[in-house]
């Protein structure tokens, strides 16, 4: 057991001091004051071309432009589907009298990581992943590291061990900073501000029958931690090309080709169904929370869970396979 | 560890490795004993790198064996790979952590590292002066030093060192070599220490493996490999006739004109008396004999000629 802590312990120390943690943070510090002044400017915006901060009457003004670009013909199919969808939902929260977009911080911390859960939380996890193992052998340590009496599965799970647990901390991190530093702006009210959820699609329909509202600071939680999980299999699959890729630039080149891919081919492709398998077309989790429609048809929360697991599984397959065999050359 | 003397603590057998189609190493074979310094020599691209990632478990030997103090290396790896320190190439350390949690990071790896143990390893090395600077603005000999103290701190038996004096200046070679022959001589560690350069270890190790073309072409004690034919040069007048001589003689191998008058062989010592005795029957003036010692250059000059492959 006391192993095991030092062998995490050790990985731990090395990506910390390497300062890479603390660029990440830094990242999320600076660019949050931006997309909350963004926030900020939006809202005004609203306010002074429908001539009133009345939110009811901005959602019904939502409601009629989202009706005006429907009654024109030439709107692709899926996406009148999706407007459909929208005015539903808008509808809703209309009829029960709850303001989707009140202001404060956990509002904005819910809506970053709706809006950052498919790339920007994914990206910040690609720049800490994709060099664990790779860096070791570009900087020569490996042969220090596999040439101690540890076993090499041991070796690569404390080091998988200690990614994960960084990820939680950035998730966490970019929580609490969302919210610390958008409340300045925003105030800090709005935790138990009710917030619908259980949306569900069937046939292209929203289906509001589960549909209930709960606390936004539990919203938040659930947010979050459908957050960590993307993070976590965007996490696995970096570790695993990580392992396979000797150079951390080609390793992180790599990573971030096939995210950027994984969003654009969503929206190029909709009619694409068999994009629903690849694990980047998944990422946006909090979708399902939040009852935007999705893409593809026939993705569900459960199914992009399954599908991120099994992609995740065959990385680590891979990964511990690959570490744990092969000769290391050069 | 009872009963350790009965194995000697690094012994190879057959060992080879084939990448592709091209088998890199072959059959290699030979053993180290207690507190000995094994020299392994040969060319770069002779199969040196490979073998020693052989014996610290980088590369999966395809055929052989390698035992460490008494543990099969495949079987046995923990039990074997503990009573092992190495350095592969260069000394490469974290260059973001100080020589300090660099060590303190290592001794967590093996396990049960006393902090004294730590601080023993770094006098040992005289790095107490510079340990807590980070890596990065170490100079080579230093991070050779530091390589050597990670090396040493889980108390091995024995201590790989691939090129050990590679980028080191004269003074840091000489001083390398002193730090070596303590540690084998003081602490009973064996060595097994490669080298390119022959002349930097061939002072210091008690016996020498030559490697050429991934095979080990000989094994054997330096004194030994040192009784060959010895280079003789000769001074004679007129030094072509002298030359016609020399080349008659049986026992004389080569013979060559280093410079206008001197002539260069290499012959046993016991027909030097003969072939001057031959020369002056001859008429010629033998105005110099000398015999100078063999160095491994010589040694491994003349056996990688005799290689019928070469």
């Amino acid at each position: 057991m006391h192993n095991w802590v030092s062998l995490i312990y050790n990985e731990l120390l090395k990506m910390i001091k390497k300062k890479r943690v603390r660029v990440i943070l830094l990242i999320v510090v600076a660019l949050i004051p931006i997309f909350t002044y963004a926030q900020y400017r939006t809202v005004q915006t609203t306010i002074e071309q429908l001539g009133t901060s009345d939110w009811r009457t901005v959602l019904q003004q939502q409601i009629i432009d989202s009706q005006n670009r429907l009654s024109s013909s030439r709107l692709p199919d899926e996406w009148r589907e999706s407007l459909k969808l929208n005015i539903q939902q808008q509808q809703y929260y209309l009829d029960h009298d709850i303001n989707p977009a009140a202001p404060g911080a956990p509002t904005f911390a819910r809506e970053f990581v709706e809006e950052s859960v498919s790339l920007f939380l994914p990206l910040l996890v690609v720049v800490v992943a994709s060099d664990i193992v790779s860096s070791e052998h570009a900087g020569g340590t490996i042969k220090l590291l596999l040439t101690r009496p540890v076993r090499r599965w041991r070796i690569l799970l404390s080091k998988y061990l200690a990614l994960i647990l960084l990820v939680s901390f950035i998730v966490t991190a970019t929580a609490v900073l969302a919210i610390l530093i958008s409340g300045v702006i925003f105030g800090y009210s709005g935790w138990n501000m009710p917030v619908l959820t259980g949306f569900s699609q069937q046939n292209g329909e929203l289906v509001t029958d589960h549909v209930h509202l709960i606390p936004q600071w539990k919203y938040l939680l659930m947010g979050y931690g459908l957050a960590w999980f993307a993070c976590a299999a965007v996490a696995t699959l970096s570790f695993m090309v990580s392992v396979l890729v000797r150079s951390t630039a080609a390793s992180m080149g790599v990573m971030l080709a096939a995210l950027i891919s994984g969003n654009l081919l969503t929206q190029l492709a909709p009619t694409w169904t068999a994009l629903k398998y690849l694990a980047f077309t998944n990422l946006r989790l909090t979708d399902y929370l939040s009852g935007s429609s999705t893409m593809i048809e026939g993705m569900t929360l459960p199914f992009s869970l399954a599908v991120l697991t099994v992609w995740s599984l065959a990385a680590l397959a891979v990964a511990f396979t690959v570490f744990t065999r092969n000769d290391v050359l050069a | 560890m009872a009963g350790k003397e009965k194995y000697p603590v690094l012994s190879v057998e057959d060992l080879s490795k084939q990448i592709g189609k091209r088998e890199i190493v072959r059959d290699i074979r030979f053993e180290v004993g207690q507190g000995e310094i094994f020299g392994f020599l040969g060319p770069n691209g002779a199969g040196k790198t490979t073998t020693i990632r052989m014996l610290v478990g980088l590369i999966r030997p395809t055929r052989g064996k390698v035992n460490i103090a008494g543990y099969d290396l495949k079987r046995d790896y923990l039990k074997a790979i503990r009573n092992v320190g190495c350095i592969v190439e260069n000394p490469e350390m974290y260059p973001f952590l100080t020589g300090r949690e660099n060590l303190e990071m290592f001794a967590r790896m093996e396990g049960k590292v006393s902090p004294k143990r730590i601080k023993e390893v770094v006098e040992l090395v005289e790095m107490d002066q510079r340990i807590d600077d980070a890596v990065k603005t170490y100079s080579l000999g230093m991070r050779q030093r530091l390589g050597i103290a990670q090396a040493l701190l889980g108390e091995p038996q024995l201590l790989i060192l691939d090129e050990p004096t590679n980028g080191l200046d004269p003074a840091g070679i000489r001083e390398m070599r002193q730090f070596i022959q303590r540690l084998a001589r003081e602490k009973g560690i064996s060595i097994f220490i490669s080298s390119h350069i022959l002349h930097e270890v061939q002072r210091i190790c008690d016996r020498v493996a030559i490697i050429n073309r991934g095979t080990v072409i000989r094994t054997g004690p330096v004194s030994r490999l040192l009784e060959g034919d010895s280079p003789v040069q000769w001074r004679l007048d007129p030094p072509d006739q002298g030359m016609d001589i020399l080349q008659s003689l049986s026992g004389v191998t080569t013979v060559e004109r280093s410079t206008e008058h001197d002539i260069l062989t290499h012959m046993p010592e016991e027909k030097i008396s003969e072939a001057n005795q031959r020369l002056l029957e001859a008429g010629v003036r033998v105005t110099a004999i000398r015999q100078q010692h063999p160095t491994l250059e010589d040694i491994f000059l003349q056996m990688t000629e005799e290689d019928p492959i070469a």
